[in-house]
């Protein structure tokens, strides 16, 4: 018999009657932060770059979204906030407490105001640490001077970069080393009090030193907010998520527990994607 | 359903509105910009036109005849209205100036970009941005001044001519050329730059093979405000080129362009005569052609960028 491609084993797998059982559901103890019903994108309007995804992602715990490159991972995070409004037509429901944000309807600016985005490359506007942070804040509201250093304090000390810049604020966002402008990012998030963190590949760029000070921001901050983040990096992967949702060629294919993912996932490609085996 | 946060989500925040606000200005701003140019359009050709209809030349001959002295007939009765000494005259100042200031324009601004942006930010840059203000009736002046002699004494006929306007045309889209190219190329991101340097090129071969290539849409961009400004100016021109309607028949001998016929003909004439009406026809062909020079060039740049 013919060696199966990959593409054909990721059919038959998401045809298969009970393929809800790789996908793990959350029971009513758990509360949600996020969950998405039969969501789909398509960039072209004729192929799914994100087939139907099925998925709920439990409140305050971090879920890590893990697969081969092109698989969908940033297809199916920006989805999450309508960062794909102008780029792609998302299709199925993204329920935040209740609410369909994909619905037209929905002011997909206060949608961003409750879910932030950190992206991959560190992207600080060309301000002062300072500005970067009070932007967003300036432009929606009134806030007095001293509200808006204290925000500015507690947004840089939770994103584990005020000491290092606390005598520098009015210096210029683009001076600071990636693995700074990363967290200052990051605390550019956190100022406008998200409820959700999505952050795609926020450490891709970064030395191990930097990696970790991001890795223990966010499990700090997972006492506030709910975290989503795509990473290439499998221990990173395992020491900080809850969970874990693997991705390959456009679909979920997997989704449980990380401690499960890791050590004894339900699906062969889940299997051979973790421990690095692609022959 | 949580209704309370629904309403917050679908409450129009007043970003929203601002937002909105923000479009439908812009949307109305580039209405009003369309009505503009449209009426102009519809102007010029609907006026342009009277010389075919209510005159009744024959278009062809008015394009291809080569006598201009509206007013007049030959001695078959037909009127002397051939515009092709002009549009020579219009085409050739025009081209011939982008073609000898394109090299300089693309030398002087990889100069600033790339050999020495040291200097060229501080002197080099500064000075071409003045001479992109500099009025045409200056450089016209100039032309009439030092050019035209120059030419007299060294060819031994009158100085105005093709060559002239050439010449005059060159210094003043040079600047225009230069800058815009230089604004091209400094949009090419530096990256680009550092790893053609990275898979061992030579600075030569990153500027030819890389930084040009990347920037092509915009020098070519640059070229085309070039022709627009060239083939558009007329008082620059009108002082040096001669003023004499008829075939160029080499550099050197007097001519005209669409432009200085235009502006030394346009007071001279009364309302609906023909010899007002072929004027309008002129105006309508400089028109068409600048349309004409912008969808070309656009059309290359399109194909050419980098997708
Ligand atoms: N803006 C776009 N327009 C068209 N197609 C796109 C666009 N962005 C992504 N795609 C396609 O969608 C698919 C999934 O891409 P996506 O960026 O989501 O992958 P990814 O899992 O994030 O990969 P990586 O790990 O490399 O970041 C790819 O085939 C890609 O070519
Ligand atoms: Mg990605």
């Amino acid at each position: 018999m013919a060696k199966k491609t990959n593409l054909e084993i990721v059919d038959q797998l998401v045809a298969e009657t009970d393929y809800d059982r790789y996908i793990i559901q959350l029971s009513k103890k758990h509360e949600r932060a996020i969950e998405t019903k039969d969501l789909t994108v398509t960039y072209d309007g004729l192929k799914y770059a994100m087939n139907p995804a099925t998925i709920a992602f439990e409140k305050n715990k971090i879920t890590s979204l893990i697969g081969g490159s092109g698989s969908g991972k940033s297809t199916f995070l920006r989805s999450l906030n309508r960062m794909n409004d102008d780029v792609a037509t998302v299709g199925g429901q993204i329920l935040y407490q209740g609410v369909d944000l994909n619905a037209p309807e929905i002011d997909v600016f206060e949608v961003r105001k409750r879910i932030g985005m950190v992206f991959q490359r560190p992207n600080p506007f060309a301000k002062s640490i300072y500005d970067n942070i009070t932007f967003a804040l300036t432009q929606r509201g009134k806030y007095s001077r001293v509200e808006l250093d204290e925000i500015v304090e507690t947004s840089l000390k939770n994103a584990a970069l005020w000491d290092q810049v606390k005598d520098s604020l009015d210096k210029s966002a683009l001076q600071l080393s990636g693995g700074q402008q990363q967290r200052l990012v990051i605390a550019r998030a956190l100022a406008l009090k998200p409820d959700i963190l999505l952050l795609d590949e926020p450490a891709s760029a970064l030395d191990p030193k930097s990696t970790m000070q991001i890795e223990e921001t966010l499990v700090n901050l997972k006492n506030n907010y709910s975290i989503i983040i795509v990473t290439h990096n499998m221990q990173q992967a395992a020491r900080i998520s809850d969970y874990t949702a693997f991705f390959n060629m456009g679909k979920l294919i997997e989704y449980d527990l990380t401690r499960k993912i890791f050590t004894r996932p339900k699906v062969k490609l889940t299997d051979d994607y973790v421990s690095g085996n692609f022959g | 359903m949580n209704d309370e946060l629904y309403q917050q989500l679908t409450k129009k925040s007043i970003s929203t509105k601002k937002d909105n606000f923000g479009k439908r200005l812009s949307l109305f701003a580039l209405i009003l910009i369309g009505l503009v140019v449209f009426a102009i359009l519809f102007f010029v050709v609907s006026r342009g036109l009277s010389t075919f209809t209510l005159d009744q030349i024959n278009p062809f001959n008015f394009v291809f005849g080569t006598q201009w002295n509206p007013g007049k007939t030959d001695e078959a009765g037909n009127q002397l209205v051939g515009a092709l000494p002009m549009i020579v005259g219009s085409f050739a100042v025009t081209f011939l100036s982008a073609l000898v200031a394109t090299p300089f324009a693309i030398g002087t601004a990889l100069f600033v970009t790339e050999v020495s942006p040291k200097w060229g930010n501080k002197i080099m840059q500064p000075v071409i941005e003045l001479l992109v203000g500099i009025p045409s009736v200056v450089y016209g002046f100039i032309g009439l001044a030092v050019v035209v002699p120059a030419v007299r004494n060294a060819t031994g006929g009158t100085g105005f001519g093709i060559f002239s306007g050439v010449v005059v045309l060159f210094v003043m889209i040079l600047p225009t050329i230069t800058s815009m190219t230089i604004d091209a190329l400094r949009n090419v991101p530096g990256h680009m730059r550092e790893s053609a340097y990275a898979i061992g090129a030579t600075p030569w071969q990153t500027i030819y093979k890389v930084v040009l290539r990347a920037a092509i849409p915009g020098i070519l961009t640059a070229i085309v405000f070039g022709l627009a400004r060239a083939f558009g100016e007329a008082l620059a021109v009108q002082m040096v080129v001669g003023n004499s309607p008829v075939m160029p028949d080499g550099l050197f001998s007097p001519a005209a362009t669409l432009t200085s016929v235009l502006t030394q003909g346009i007071g001279n004439t009364t309302d609906g005569s023909l010899a007002n009406d072929v004027l309008w026809s002129l105006a309508m062909i400089l028109l068409l052609m600048s349309l004409l020079f912008n969808t070309i060039i656009r059309r290359i740049a399109n194909r050419r960028a980098l997708k």
